[in-house]
C-alpha cells in the first residue's frame, strides 16, 4: 500500500496516466491512432525535443533557464551546413563533433555571462537568443542550406535503423536520455547540480564550486543543442537561418515543465522529462489525425500544456494531503 | 570534571568589526576536550559572532585560534569542517530537495565531478550515523518537510560523519518541544563521553544548568567571565549579563493618562503566546520587555491582525473589536511599526514620498487618482515634522540612513492618525543621536494623547520611556512593573526562563 502510494505520488505516474487517457480518448475517435505506425510518428516527432529537454532539465535543476537553445541549435546546424557546402568532400561524420563543439562554445558564452557578470540567466539567454540567431543570419548570408548539400548518409539516419526498425536519431535521443540519467543520478556533478538548485546559498558552504558547476551546465546545454542542430539537418534535410530551431526553446521548456521539473530548481527527473516529451509528441501526432487545422494547432498545444500542469498540481496536492493524513 | 583536561581550542584576542563597529573585542577563551561549554549573554553580546568565527563563517579582524596546540586558520566553513569544527544553526542549513543521506555526506566526498556517487555506501553510512544518535529516519526521503528537530539531528549526524571534535549548537532548543530537548541533551552527553567538545548557546539558564560543565558570559562584545556552572548562581549570571552602568535618558514630561484605549484579555495563540492580558490608556506608554523569541512580536502581530490570536478578547475604546486582518486594525485606529524594517516596513526602491503615503491612499487619491500636489504637501509636512534628513522626496528610501528610514515609517503611520501605536524595536540599528530624537518623539506622541505599546530589548530604553513594563518569557507575561519599581535586574529576572520561574 505504501509502496503503491509512493509510486502514485511520483510525478511520473501522473504524466503516464495523462498519456494513457489522452491516447485512449483519441483512439476511441480515430482507432488508427493506436497502431504501431502512429507510435513511430510520435517517436519521430520527438528526438530533437528530447535532446533539448535533457539540456533544459539540467539547466532548470540548477535554478537557471536557457532561452537560447533554439538559437544555438540553429547556429550549430548552420555551421555544419556551411561546412558541408564549402568542403563537399569532407567525411560526413565530422559534422557531429563540429556541431557539438560549436554549441558547446555558445553555451559556454552563456555560462560566462551568467557567472562573471552575475546576471540572471533569463536575461542573458534572452539576449543570446537574439544574438546567436543574428549571427546565424550573418554567417549564412541569410541563405538556406539546401537539401542537395546535406550528405545522404546524414539524411538516412532519420530513416534507416541498425536495430528493431527504430531510426538512428531516435536511438541517439534515448541514448542521450540514458547518459543524462547517469550524470544526474550517479555522478558527483549531477548531485552538485541538484544541490546548487535546491539551495544556492548553502552550496558554497558545502564545498560546491558554484561557478564551475554553472559553467558546465550551460556548456552541456550548448553541446546538446549543437547535437540537436545536426540532427535537425538529418531529419529535415535543410538548414534555414530563420526557421531552424525557432520556437524550439518553448517546446522544450513545455516538455520539461510538464515532466515535473521545477522552475525553482533542485527538482526533476530524466524519467519525468522523457514522459513530458512523449506527451507533447502524442498531442502533436494526434492533432493532424483529428483533422484540426494547422492554424489552431498552436493554441491547442498551449492549452494542453496548461491543462497538464493544472491536473498535475491538483492531483499532487490531494496526494500530499492524503499522505499527511495517513502519517498521523 | 577534572580541571587538567587537555585544551581543544585556545582563542586569543579574537576581535571582529562589521562596518567599523566592533562587535567582538579581544576575546580569550579556552575550551577543554570533552566538555559542554555554555555561551551566555544578552542579544547582541557577541556570542553568536564568536561561534561563527570558530566555524569559519566570519573571519576575525584580529586574534589567533589554536586547535590542539597548533595555530589554525579557519578561513571558510569547509576549512572548519576539515579541522573537525561543526556549527549547527538554529534553523539548519540544508538542501531541501536532496535526500537525508545526501545531506549528511554532502561536502565530505572527494573525487572528481564525474566520479561515481557511491549510493550504497552513502546510505549505509547515513543510517549508521543516525543509529548512533538513536534516531530513526528514512534516509532516502527528502529533507523538505522534516521537523526542525529532525533537521537538527541530520546536522548532528553530519558533524559525526566529518568526525567533528567541536560541535557548536546555536540556540538549538528554541524551536524544540520538551521531549525533543531531552533527546538532544541525551545525545549531547553521549557525544561528550566520546571526548567531543560542545559549545551550547542558549538563553535558558535552566537548560544550561542541566547540561553544561562551564559557562562563559559575554557582554557588549567582550568576554566577561568563565566559571564552572556549579560555582555560580543564576542571580550572579544575570548580574554579569547585564552589568553595564545605566545612563538614564529622562522623559521630559509625563503625559496625562486618560481613559482606556486598548484592553486585551486572555489573548492566546498556541505555541506563540498564552493568556496575555493588559490594558493600555491614552497618554500611556507600556513597555513590552523580554528576550527575543519570548512572544512579544507575536502579540503585536496578533493585535494588528497579521496573525490573529486563536482566543481571547480585544476591546478598543471600550467596545469589543474583531481584528482578523491589518485593514481591520487600521480602521480601528491602530498602527504598527514592525521590527524588520527591510522585510516588512519599507518599499525599498520606491521614493520617500510614496513610502510616506502608502497607508493613506484615500487622502492622496481623493477621486481614485493620486494627486501629486496633495501627496507632495503631505510628505513635505511629515518630513519636516520629524526632521527626516534627505536629499529629495523623490529619493528611493533605501538611500536614507537606517534612522531616517525608521522615521519615514513612523511618519507613515502617524499620517493615519492612530489612537494606538505599536512600536516594535523602533531604535534597533539606529545611531545614538537619532535614538534620542526618537525618544523625544515617542514622549510627545504620548503627550498628544496616543496610547503606545513599545517593544524593546534595550532595558534602558524601556526604563526611561515607559509608564509600565510588562515582561514576557516563553509566551507568557511573567511580570508587570510600574515605572518606579522597574530595574534592569527585576526585568531580566522575569525575562530569563529558568527553573521555578517560568511555567
Amino acid at each position: 500500500m505504501t509502496f503503491l502510494r509512493s509510486i502514485l505520488l511520483r510525478r511520473e505516474a501522473g504524466i503516464l496516466i495523462m498519456i494513457v487517457i489522452f491516447c485512449a480518448a483519441v483512439g476511441l475517435y480515430k482507432p488508427q491512432f493506436l497502431t504501431g505506425q502512429s507510435l513511430r510518428i510520435v517517436l519521430l516527432l520527438t528526438p530533437l525535443i528530447m535532446i533539448g529537454a535533457m539540456a533544459q532539465m539540467l539547466v532548470l535543476v540548477a535554478r537557471h533557464v536557457d532561452l537560447s537553445i533554439g538559437s544555438m541549435l540553429g547556429f550549430s546546424a548552420m555551421v555544419v551546413g556551411l561546412m558541408y557546402r564549402e568542403i563537399p568532400d569532407i567525411y560526413w561524420l565530422v559534422g557531429f563533433p563540429v556541431a557539438i563543439l560549436t554549441g558547446a562554445i555558445l553555451g559556454l558564452g552563456n555560462g560566462l555571462l551568467v557567472t562573471i557578470f552575475k546576471l540572471p540567466s533569463i536575461i542573458v539567454t534572452l539576449g543570446t537568443l537574439s544574438l546567436y540567431r543574428g549571427l546565424t543570419f550573418i554567417i549564412s548570408d541569410a541563405r538556406q542550406i539546401n537539401r542537395s548539400v546535406i550528405p545522404t548518409e546524414l539524411k538516412a539516419m532519420s530513416r534507416t535503423s541498425p536495430i528493431f526498425d527504430i531510426p538512428w536519431i531516435i536511438l541517439i535521443a534515448f541514448g542521450i536520455a540514458g547518459i543524462t540519467y547517469v550524470i544526474a543520478r550517479h555522478t558527483q556533478l549531477g548531485r552538485q547540480i541538484y544541490a546548487l538548485g535546491s539551495n544556492p546559498e548553502a552550496a558554497p558552504l558545502r564545498g560546491i564550486d558554484v561557478t564551475k558547476v554553472t559553467l558546465i551546465v550551460f556548456t552541456l546545454a550548448g553541446a546538446l543543442s549543437g547535437l540537436a542542430g545536426i540532427l535537425y539537418a538529418s531529419r529535415w534535410g535543410f538548414v534555414n537561418p530563420s526557421n531552424t530551431g525557432a520556437g524550439f526553446e518553448f517546446q522544450v521548456i513545455a516538455a520539461v515543465v510538464i515532466g515535473g521539473v521545477s522552475i525553482n530548481g533542485g527538482v526533476g527527473t530524466v524519467m519525468g522529462t522523457v514522459l513530458g516529451v512523449l506527451l507533447l509528441g502524442c498531442v502533436a501526432a494526434a492533432l493532424p489525425l483529428l483533422g484540426i487545422p494547422g492554424s489552431t494547432q498552436n493554441a491547442i498545444y498551449g492549452a494542453v500544456i496548461l491543462i497538464a500542469l493544472l491536473i498535475d498540481r491538483s492531483v499532487r496536492q490531494r496526494g500530499m494531503i492524503s499522505v499527511a493524513g495517513a502519517a498521523k | 570534571m577534572t580541571p587538567e583536561r587537555p585544551m581543544l581550542i585556545e582563542a586569543r584576542g579574537i576581535s571582529k568589526q562589521f562596518g567599523g563597529v566592533e562587535v567582538l573585542s579581544d576575546v580569550d577563551l579556552d575550551l577543554h576536550v570533552g566538555e559542554i561549554h555554555a555561551l551566555l549573554g544578552e542579544n547582541g553580546a557577541g556570542k553568536s559572532t564568536f561561534a561563527k568565527i570558530l566555524a569559519g563563517v566570519h573571519s576575525p579582524t584580529r586574534g589567533t585560534l589554536k586547535l590542539n596546540g597548533q595555530t589554525v586558520d579557519v578561513s571558510s566553513p569547509i576549512a572548519a569542517q576539515k579541522l573537525g569544527i561543526a556549527l549547527i544553526h538554529q534553523e539548519p542549513v540544508s538542501f531541501p530537495d536532496l535526500s537525508v543521506a545526501e545531506n549528511i555526506v554532502m561536502g565530505r566526498q572527494g573525487g572528481g565531478l564525474l566520479s561515481r556517487v557511491p549510493w550504497a555506501t552513502i546510505i549505509a553510512d547515513a543510517e549508521r550515523y543516525l543509529d548512533m544518535l538513536g534516531v530513526s529516519l528514512d534516509v532516502n526521503r527528502p529533507m523538505r518537510g522534516l521537523s526542525i528537530a529532525n533537521q537538527q539531528m541530520v546536522e548532528i549526524a553530519r558533524s559525526l560523519a566529518s568526525d567533528s571534535k567541536l560541535i557548536i549548537m546555536d540556540e538549538p532548543t528554541a524551536p524544540l518541544t520538551p521531549r525533543e530537548v531531552d533527546t538532544l541533551f541525551a545525545i549531547a552527553r553521549r557525544l561528550r563521553e566520546e571526548g567531543r567538545t560542545i559549545i551550547f548557546i542558549s538563553h535558558r539558564l535552566e537548560e544550561v544548568r542541566m547540561l553544561c560543565d562551564r559557562v562563559t558570559i559575554f557582554r557588549d562584545g567582550a568576554h566577561i567571565s568563565t566559571q564552572s556552572i556549579d560555582s555560580i548562581s543564576d542571580d550572579e549570571i544575570i548580574r554579569l549579563m547585564i552589568g553595564r552602568t545605566l545612563k538614564k535618558f529622562m522623559r521630559k514630561h509625563v503625559a496625562e493618562i486618560g481613559e482606556t484605549a486598548l484592553e486585551v484579555s486572555n489573548l492566546t495563540l498556541p505555541g506563540l503566546f498564552e493568556d496575555v492580558s493588559f490594558s493600555l490608556r491614552r497618554g500611556e506608554i507600556i513597555g513590552l520587555g523580554g528576550l527575543v523569541g519570548a512572544g512579544r512580536t507575536d502579540v503585536a502581530r496578533a493585535l494588528f491582525g497579521v496573525q490573529p490570536a486563536a482566543s481571547g478578547r480585544i476591546s478598543i475604546g471600550g467596545s469589543d473589536a474583531t481584528i482578523e486582518k491589518p485593514t481591520d486594525a487600521i480602521n480601528l485606529g491602530l498602527a504598527f511599526v514592525p521590527e524588520d524594517r527591510a522585510g516588512h516596513g519599507i518599499f525599498a526602491t520606491l521614493p520617500v514620498e510614496h513610502n510616506l503615503t502608502a497607508a493613506i491612499p484615500g487622502k492622496v487619491a481623493p477621486r481614485g487618482f493620486i494627486s501629486r500636489k496633495v501627496e507632495r504637501s503631505i510628505s513635505q509636512k511629515a518630513v519636516s515634522d520629524l526632521s527626516v534628513r534627505l536629499a529629495s522626496l523623490r529619493q528611493p528610501i533605501v538611500e536614507l540612513s537606517g534612522g531616517n528610514q525608521q522615521k519615514v515609517i513612523l511618519a507613515r503611520w502617524l499620517l493615519t492618525e492612530p489612537d494606538i501605536l505599536i512600536l516594535d524595536e523602533p531604535t534597533r540599528g539606529i545611531d545614538i543621536g537619532v535614538k534620542a530624537e526618537f525618544y523625544d518623539m515617542i514622549g510627545d506622541l504620548a503627550e498628544a494623547g496616543r496610547a503606545i505599546l513599545l517593544i524593546s530589548s534595550e532595558l534602558p530604553e524601556l526604563l526611561s520611556l515607559c509608564d509600565r513594563i510588562l515582561v514576557m518569557s516563553e509566551g507568557r507575561v511573567t511580570a508587570e512593573l510600574p515605572r518606579g519599581e522597574a530595574t534592569q535586574e527585576n526585568i531580566m529576572q522575569a525575562a530569563v526562563p529558568r527553573s521555578g520561574v517560568a511555567a
